[in-house]
């Protein structure tokens, strides 16, 4: 039987995405580390901190973290998805993967759609626990929240990939995770406003891609002119900056892919 | 459309940085054969399987498998073949059934096709009943049995196997060969296997030996032995080097020492015992005669052992 190329890329990309739901579903311990860890962060930072005052920020501490908790969500989630790459390429799964008739970009669409589903699905849910923080995400909220938590999704899909494709070993990435990923959330607006830090955090936060994705994340969670997002970024800005992201990480994902399609010294 | 080959490799060399690993490897393959490449690990063998199954650059020479170049036609010659891993290329997350929908889904099968391609794959290796389980449930000998029936999903013309029986009992290494040759004569799947096993060796049609990155030495089992004109005399001794310069020197032969053993090949090896064991009495603790195997071939065209590196 003759299958079509794009027909094809489409089944490879479509159980891809199923392959990476199922396996999540069915192991427990990653549904506690992706979404358990940063709820537990946000009820203990969020009370912990809840006496803390930032001036730019209208809303309690609990409330203000509550995006980037969100956002931690996706990332942990991207983390965890993509970090399976190393060990898979020369051991398992990907190794056949890699071998079968379908392009590259498809290998990559198959991961990163299926991170995107497994990030959004949590990040819907975790807007749900809201409640417990003592504030609620309305319908409109949620609805909104959906199509940035799917460029976030895909923007740190993207960066896990990037990273992940070329390495040897899952320490790497672990070392990586640490030095640059989290970071790198810090830095986003996720957890303290930038305004009053010192001038070269506040340049490291406004070149930092993930800072407008967290502010993007807000507005949508807000109704418009809501005193939480004054001294955000202009949200047009956010929206534009955060579609760069997502597709500079996942060009750069595929680019990094194409150049390793194989392997290394066996 | 006959082509007289099914896997023709050219000229083919690979290294790593300056290890060169691969050094102008060439072969053919015939439709329908089972062809083996034997060597001992570090020979080149991994290297090679990973050229073959386009998980690796060709870096120089040419790759063709069932008419398709592996550089310029890569996708083409990737839905011609059925690459089985040695280290398990099955999700033990997912059932066997599940697995082998998504390798399929990855060849462009779908719907009902796949789902009957499926049921007859997993009948063929006996497993329609365990297809509703984990396969981290499953023995190794049954995963191994999986992993072949999703490489023959897609219908390949060519298997290529890299070390089948590694981690299988003997029980079931049989079992494989038997599929393996039952595959060749129903389906007429040309078979190229990777193998550091004597044993497996044998139950190739051909081989080509490979060592140091080279093709030392290629044709059949019988043909191979039969490069060694008669019999080998396995002789240990105290001071096996001595023993080897006194006896090229006595009885004008050409022994050598092969891990602190002596080692002759000999048309008259059976006179040669007596002969030995008079002329030099006190140094001989041993002497063994056997048939060549396909090691002392090895052994015949490298000079030296099969597992001493």
């Amino acid at each position: 039987m003759k299958t079509s190329p794009l027909l094809s890329s489409l089944l490879a990309v479509y159980t891809l995405t199923n392959r990476e739901v199922v396996r999540f579903l069915r192991q427990r311990n990653r549904v506690f580390g992706a979404l358990a860890q940063p709820v537990l962060f946000w009820l203990i930072f969020g009370q912990g901190l809840s006496g803390a005052r930032f001036h730019s920020v209208s809303v309690g501490y609990s409330e203000y973290f509550f995006p980037g908790i969100v956002v931690l969500v996706v990332l942990f989630t991207a983390i965890f998805a993509t970090i399976s790459i190393i060990d898979d390429r020369n051991t398992g799964f990907l190794q056949s993967v890699l071998v079968a008739p379908v392009p590259t970009v498809a290998i990559v669409m198959g991961k990163v759609a299926g991170t995107m589903v497994l990030a959004v699905g949590q990040g819907v849910l975790v807007c749900a626990l809201a409640a417990l923080g003592g504030f609620e995400i309305g319908l409109g909220g949620l609805a909104a929240s959906l199509p940035v938590l799917v460029l976030l999704s895909i923007a740190l899909a993207g960066v896990g990939l990037m990273i992940a494709w070329p390495m040897d070993s899952t320490q790497g990435f672990h070392a990586i995770m640490m030095a640059f990923l989290m970071p790198m959330w810090l830095l986003s607006g996720a957890f303290f406003p930038p305004g009053g830090t010192p001038s070269w955090l506040g340049w490291i936060i406004a070149l930092n891609p993930l800072t407008y994705g967290v502010a993007l994340l807000r507005y949508s969670l807000y109704a418009a002119g809501s005193p939480a997002t004054a001294g955000l970024p202009p949200l047009s800005f956010c929206f534009v900056a955060t579609i760069a992201f997502a597709a500079a990480t996942l060009g750069g994902s595929v680019f990094v892919a194409r150049n390793r399609a194989g392997g290394r010294h066996p | 459309m006959n082509r007289p080959f099914a896997v023709r490799v050219s000229e083919v060399s690979h290294s790593y940085g300056s290890h060169q690993a691969l050094d102008n490897v060439g072969f053919e393959v015939a439709p329908r054969e089972i062809f083996g490449l034997l060597g001992p690990n570090g020979g080149g063998k991994t290297t090679l399987f990973r050229i073959l199954a386009t998980l690796l650059p060709i870096q120089h020479g040419t790759v063709e498998i069932d008419g398709h170049d592996a550089r310029s036609d890569v996708a083409g010659l990737r839905s011609r073949i059925g690459v089985v891993f040695q280290s398990p290329s099955l999700d033990i997350k997912l059932t066997v059934r599940e697995n082998m929908l998504h390798h399929g889904h990855l060849y462009g099968l779908y719907g009902s096709t796949l789902s009957t391609a499926v049921a007859a794959g997993l009948s063929r290796v006996g497993l329609t009943d365990r297809s509703g389980d984990m396969v981290e449930t499953l023995s190794g000998g049954l995963k191994r049995r999986v992993e072949v029936a999703k490489g023959l999903l897609s219908e390949p013309s060519v298997l290529i196997l890299d070390e089948p029986s590694t981690g299988l009992d003997p029980g079931a290494r049989r079992d494989l060969w038997a599929y393996l040759a039952a595959l060749r004569e129903e389906s007429g799947t040309t078979i190229l296997v990777t193998t550091h096993l004597m044993e497996e060796a044998e139950h190739c049609d051909r081989l080509g030996i490979l060592d140091r990155g080279r093709i030392v030495s290629s044709g059949t089992a019988e043909t191979l032995r039969s490069k060694i004109g008669g019999d080998i005399l396995t002789i240990r001794a105290e001071s096996a080097d001595t023993l080897c310069t006194a006896l090229n020197e006595r009885f004008g032969q050409r022994a050598n020492v092969v891990n602190g053993t002596v080692r002759l090949e000999s048309p008259d090896a059976r006179h040669l015992i007596r002969q030995i064991y008079e002329a030099f009495p006190e140094q001989v603790d041993t002497i063994s005669l056997g048939r060549p195997t396909l090691e002392d071939v090895f052994i015949h065209e490298t000079g030296h052992q099969f597992w001493n590196e």
